[in-house]
């Protein structure tokens, strides 16, 4: 099929972009669209351009790099895939695609769709994690964890930290996220004994990193990837009261 | 403890508590309207001023306006660090199909603040003496003022648009508060539902009653 | 390079240092007379960590704990990224909570059987041993483990064992792994004892008086060369299986660091060990840039076939009973399809060959799960491979409820890697390497769930106390300062290579280099191999670089970030691998484990070793540019498995 791509194209942090258009033919519907992007890429190497710059690595919808917003919708716009999983089956041909990077403060763009993530990883250095060091660990048994909370902090723990909560939501909030974590360690006894530090923490380093307020619009939970329920966001607020 | 206060969280705690007590509010409010209805000024006077000056009334009614003072500032500030938590938007705007009418929350809440500049100044600001007015007869300036069409107009409008406000915050204040539930929560959504479009009906009922009847 | 020397005189340089004392005792032994750090002292060494997969995310976090200085590196934008993060059924461990008669010692001899005895008793056998403290750690660390209704952990089998011993997560056990480590690893940076570099890439390595003591960082954001000093450096980089361009693997997976170690000294053990995995999604177009698994745990429930007739391209359901070929069954009928994936992969491979593959390519098999759906029904397959058949669903387009799936084997794990000891130090001192990087416990062929429990113990309990014993001799040598000629050189060394790459100014893609060497790689130095075919691939490997560097294309500038110079600078690493690779593989005159020489098989076609003349890991040492590698050996001695010939008909 054809396509007609535009494309954010942006030098750097400090330069200004701007949208280019490429055409491409031959896009197989078989393709996936960073495979899809690979052949745009190749094809401006090979005529002398820069590629287009754009993360991913497992392509297999677990690492969590990739993420592009692909016409109004982060991944995409078929629900709970990640960019890397995305068919081009789903696009027909003569369409016209726009891909944009993740826009919010905090995600400063760092060049063509790259943008800077690591205000996700700061938020979980200020808590997303149990204190237990190396050897100190009890007997694995010894620590009963009902099959329903086991299974319930799994599909929180789940989160890939791509963003594309952060992306989707009308006031760039990180709410989905953080409330991912802090539902996980809530649901375990292991990560109870630190609950109130933890939730006070990251809600602290989440405000600071200028992310935007939870609205419940739910955008969020429409676009992850990984389906990540808003009722994740209830229970990181009730640990926050909890906590004082 | 200054962060505590201050924290997003604990902002949409304290804008979720004085949202639900204003929503408390407005069916009092709406039970005391309904006596315009009557032909007799008589008992609705009487509510209007029981409510005046019995004090535990005035208590609330000192909580009641600065609630909503809160729930005013709270919202304005909040929507306007969550329009500089996107610096740059995005070309093509998010297409996400979500809770319509929570992404017009500041628009709906302003159209609402701007009714109740309109209606405080015809009442509230009559007894404080801002505004000339027999403060011992509100029920005479009601059928008045509802006797303006373009007055019922505006004040059509904004029920409708306190309905829309009304009908994403309630869920969202329970969500908010934490309080998510495999069964409750489709059952306040009803009743946000029910609520949303009840209120403002009944607000309708008595002005359009008064307009076309009286 | 397709000559070889052998290495008499450097022996002593292989020294595995393998304690003393009964084999169970060895780990116990060591531990009591290891040299020690005092906290004091450990405030003033500087460590660096390469890598922040479960194995360098572990030995970080760990060796912060114990007061450490540690500077962590990886070329990911974020430790949480790195590809442990995929691994998807499980980690063993002997704790033998089924009752079904598992230990230490089972697991050890199963590690040993599964790797064709070609792997080192002690490395093995502590492995097993510390894979209980694994468990009870990353249980503590929050993972979410399967549990049963009491609460309890629960656990199941996997390929080429007999015993329930795998701990798991739903099919995303590697990323609660990852995850967790991620999380002991953020603990520490709060905390100050790590400071983390991301979107660094190692492209040397600082050795000083025959000591590491640095590396040279390239910015991925920048474009700047930057140096870094310690004490000592621990390689935990992961394999190289993305040499086939084909792979499991994430596609940035790299062998540059470990590459870069070998030509400062380190030697390079069992290059051409690498496992292929059996059941991933067959390619579906010449773009495609990586192979999907889909995990082993599906060959509990599903029945790999393909057609009687050649060639037969009607729909898979259409095809009656009693024209389907079980090829696993009707060759292995006690393991069927449970056979170790090394015997599944090339079974595969053999049908496809003789015409018998499906698919538009030809080069597939269909995994079937009718029967189990008939027995079982929808619910229950869905219950335990739910993600799975969404992730094929979503790659494909068809629907694996109502039609089987489509497999392929493809490249998956590389058991080679940098040769360490017992201390997991390299022949460089001061040279750590830890997981999937360095030539680990699995010998010949890895069982499944086995890695992650190899690099989790690699970080978390071994590394940390076996680096103390070297370090405890470093507590007077004053912080080391990135200066000095050693330091000069490699940097300029870096920047002279990055320079050559993007002044070519030739015609293709750092990719299309990648592909062609993927496909030299897998046509002759995949599945099976032969002579003729291995030298052939020399020639090839040699005529590819060369190529290489004279028709690269590099776009961009050196100090901007550019993805296409960081392919291009692991690719002509790939290219200088392969041909170690190789090498590799023509020295080994037999067949064992993953490595399945054709000249050496049985009258039907099974693994034939060689077990008088190869019992050895073969440890090759660089000799410089443009010389042969050098073939060092370290004898493998079996006091306790006995050597068998693996069968599982
Ligand atoms: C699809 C798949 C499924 C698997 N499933 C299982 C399973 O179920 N059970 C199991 O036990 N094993 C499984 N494995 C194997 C297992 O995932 C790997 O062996 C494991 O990921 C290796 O981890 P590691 O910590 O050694 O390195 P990796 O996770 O590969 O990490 C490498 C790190 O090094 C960094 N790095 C590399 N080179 C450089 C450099 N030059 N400069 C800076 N940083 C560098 C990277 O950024 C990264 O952080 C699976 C593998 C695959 C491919
Ligand atoms: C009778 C009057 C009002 C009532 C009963 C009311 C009620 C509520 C409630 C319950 C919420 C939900 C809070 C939450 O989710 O935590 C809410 C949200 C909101 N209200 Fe009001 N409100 C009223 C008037 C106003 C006014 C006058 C404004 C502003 C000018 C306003 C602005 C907002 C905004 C912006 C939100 C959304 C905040 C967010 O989600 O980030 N409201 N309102
Ligand atoms: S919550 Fe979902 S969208 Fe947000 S980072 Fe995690 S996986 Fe991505
Ligand atoms: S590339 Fe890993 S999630 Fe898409």
């Amino acid at each position: 099929m054809k396509l007609t791509l535009k494309i954010w194209r942006q030098k750097n942090a400090k330069s200004k972009g701007k949208f280019v258009i490429y055409k491409m033919e031959n896009v197989s519907p078989e393709m996936s669209f960073l495979e899809m992007l690979d052949a745009l890429n190749k094809k401006l190497v090979e005529t002398g351009d820069e590629p287009v710059a754009f993360e991913h690595d497992c392509r297999e919808g677990i690492c969590g790099s990739c993420g592009m917003y692909i016409n109004g919708h982060p991944h995409g716009p078929v629900p709970a895939v990640t960019t890397c999983l995305l068919s081009m089956r789903y696009f027909s041909d003569g369409d016209t695609i726009t891909i944009e990077p993740w826009r919010a403060l905090p995600f400063p763009v760092i060049k063509d769709l790259i943008v800077d993530r690591s205000a996700m990883d700061k938020i979980q250095i200020a808590g997303g994690f149990i204190s237990v060091n190396t050897g100190a660990a009890p007997e694995a048994n010894s620590i009963l964890v009902q099959k329903k909370n086991a299974e319930d902090a799994f599909d929180s723990a789940i989160c890939i930290g791509c963003g594309a909560c952060v992306a989707a939501c009308k006031n760039a909030s990180a709410m989905l996220f953080v409330s991912a974590k802090i539902s996980q360690y809530a649901l375990l006894p292991q990560g109870r004994v630190e609950a109130k530090d933890r939730v006070r923490a990251m809600v602290e380093k989440m405000d600071e990193l200028g992310f935007g307020n939870c609205s419940n619009t739910g955008a969020c939970e429409a676009e992850c990837p990984k389906q990540i329920k808003l009722t994740n966001i209830a229970r990181l607020k009730r640990e926050y009261y909890k906590a004082y | 403890m200054d962060k505590v206060l201050f924290s997003s969280v604990s902002k949409k705690f304290v804008m979720a508590l004085a949202g639900l007590f204003l929503i408390l509010f407005l069916p009092v409010h709406l039970a005391i309207n309904f006596m315009l209805l009557k032909s007799d000024p008589g008992p609705f006077n009487k509510a209007a001023h029981f409510m005046a000056t019995f004090p535990l009334i005035r208590i609330i009614e000192i909580l009641l306006v600065s609630a909503l003072l809160i729930h005013i500032s709270y919202g304005i500030y909040i929507q306007i660090k969550n329009w500089m938590a996107r610096p740059v938007g995005y070309a093509i705007g998010i297409k996400t199909k979500t809770s319509f009418f929570s992404k017009f929350m500041i628009w709906t809440g302003a159209s609402v603040f701007t009714f109740l500049v309109i209606h405080f100044s015809n009442f509230y600001f009559i007894r404080l003496g801002f505004v000339k007015g027999n403060p011992d007869d509100f029920y005479s300036v009601a059928h008045e003022l509802f006797r303006i069409p373009a007055y019922n107009y505006i004040y059509l409008l904004c029920f409708i648009l306190l309905g829309l406000h009304l009908y994403h915050a309630i869920s969202s204040a329970f969500q908010t508060l934490g309080l998510n539930h495999r069964f409750w929560t489709p059952v306040v959504k009803v009743f946000a539902w029910i609520y949303a479009i009840a209120i403002p009906a009944g607000f309708a009922v008595i002005s359009i009653t008064i307009w076309q009847f009286r | 390079m397709a000559v070889q020397i052998e290495n008499t005189q450097y022996m002593e340089k292989l020294n595995a240092k393998i304690p003393d004392g009964p084999l169970a005792l060895k780990w116990t032994n060591y531990k009591n007379s290891v040299k020690l750090v005092n906290p004091a002292n450990k405030r003033k060494i500087d460590i660096i960590v390469v890598g922040t997969g479960v194995a360098g995310a572990a030995a970080s976090s760990s060796l912060g704990e114990l007061g450490y200085n540690v500077k962590t590196f990886s070329y990911h934008d974020s430790p949480r990224r790195a590809h442990a993060v995929a691994s998807q059924g499980g980690v063993n461990a002997a704790k033998n909570y089924q009752n079904d008669g598992d230990s230490v010692y089972r697991l050890f001899i199963d590690m040993i059987k599964g790797g064709d005895y070609r792997s080192r008793e002690a490395n093995v056998y502590r492995a097993a041993e510390v894979s209980n403290q694994v468990i009870d750690h990353f249980a503590a660390l929050g993972v979410p483990f399967a549990r049963d209704y009491g609460g309890t952990l629960n656990t199941r089998s996997f390929g080429g064992v007999q015993v329930s011993r795998t701990f798991y997560a739903k099919g995303q056990t590697g990323q609660q792994c990852l995850l967790a480590s991620y999380a002991s690893l953020n603990r520490q940076i709060k905390k100050g004892t790590v400071t983390m570099y991301p979107r660094r890439e190692m492209l040397d390595l600082v050795v000083i008086d025959g000591r590491a003591r640095g590396i040279i960082t390239r910015n991925l954001i920048t474009g700047e060369t930057e140096r870094h000093s310690a004490h000592a450096v621990v390689l935990a980089t992961g394999g190289y299986g993305t040499i086939f361009y084909l792979s499991t693997l994430a596609v940035n997976s790299n062998a540059t660091a470990a590459w870069k170690a070998y030509k400062k000294g380190a030697f390079f053990a069992n290059p051409s060990f690498v496992q292929i995995h059996p059941t991933s999604i067959p390619q579906m177009n010449e773009f495609q840039a990586k192979l999907t698994l889909m995990s082993e745990s599906l060959r509990n429930d599903g029945r790999i076939w393909v057609p009687k007739t050649k060639a037969d391209k009607r729909p898979p359901n259409e095809i009656p009973e009693e024209e389907r070929d079980y090829y696993l069954e009707r060759r292995y009928p006690a393991f069927g399809n449970l056979v170790p994936r090394d015997i599944a992969s090339r079974a595969a491979k053999e049908r496809c060959d003789a015409g018998y593959g499906v698919g538009p390519t030809g080069l597939a098999v269909y995994l079937d799960f009718r029967d189990s759906l008939n027995k079982q029904g929808k619910k229950a397959i869905e219950g335990k491979y739910g993600n799975l058949f969404e992730m094929y669903r979503t790659i494909t387009g068809t629907d694996p409820y109502s039609e089987p799936m489509r497999i392929y084997p493809a490249g998956h794990y590389t058991m080679g890697g940098l040769w360490v000891d017992y201390e997991l130090m390299t022949t460089i001192p001061g040279l750590y390497a830890i997981g999937e990087a360095n030539f680990s416990d699995h010998g010949a062929n890895r069982l499944g769930a086995s890695s992650l429990m190899q690099i989790a113990a690699d970080g978390y309990f071994i590394l940390p106390v076996t680096i103390g014993n070297y370090l405890a001799d470093q507590i007077r040598v004053p912080g080391i300062k990135a200066e000095g000629p050693e330091f000069e050189e490699a940097e300029k060394s870096v920047a002279d290579r990055l320079d050559k790459l993007i002044s070519i100014s030739g015609k293709q893609t750092a990719a299309s280099f990648h592909r062609r060497l993927g496909k030299i790689m897998w046509d002759f130095c995949g599945m099976t191999r032969n002579e003729k075919g291995l030298l052939k691939a020399l020639e090839l490997i040699k005529d590819l670089r060369d190529e290489f560097w004279k028709d690269l294309r590099v776009p961009g500038s050196l100090n901007d970030l550019n993805q296409e110079l960081e392919k291009a600078a692991r690719i002509a690493d790939f290219l200088e691998l392969a041909d170690l690779l190789v090498t590799d593989a023509l020295n080994r005159k037999e067949s064992c484990g993953a490595h399945f020489r054709e000249e050496y098989q049985t009258p039907d076609g099974e693994a034939l070793r060689n077990d008088a003349d190869y019992t050895y890991v073969a440890a090759w040492e660089y000799a410089g540019e443009g010389k042969p590698h050098i073939l060092n050996r370290e004898p493998l001695r079996f006091e306790e498995a006995e050597m068998k010939v693996r069968s599982y008909k």
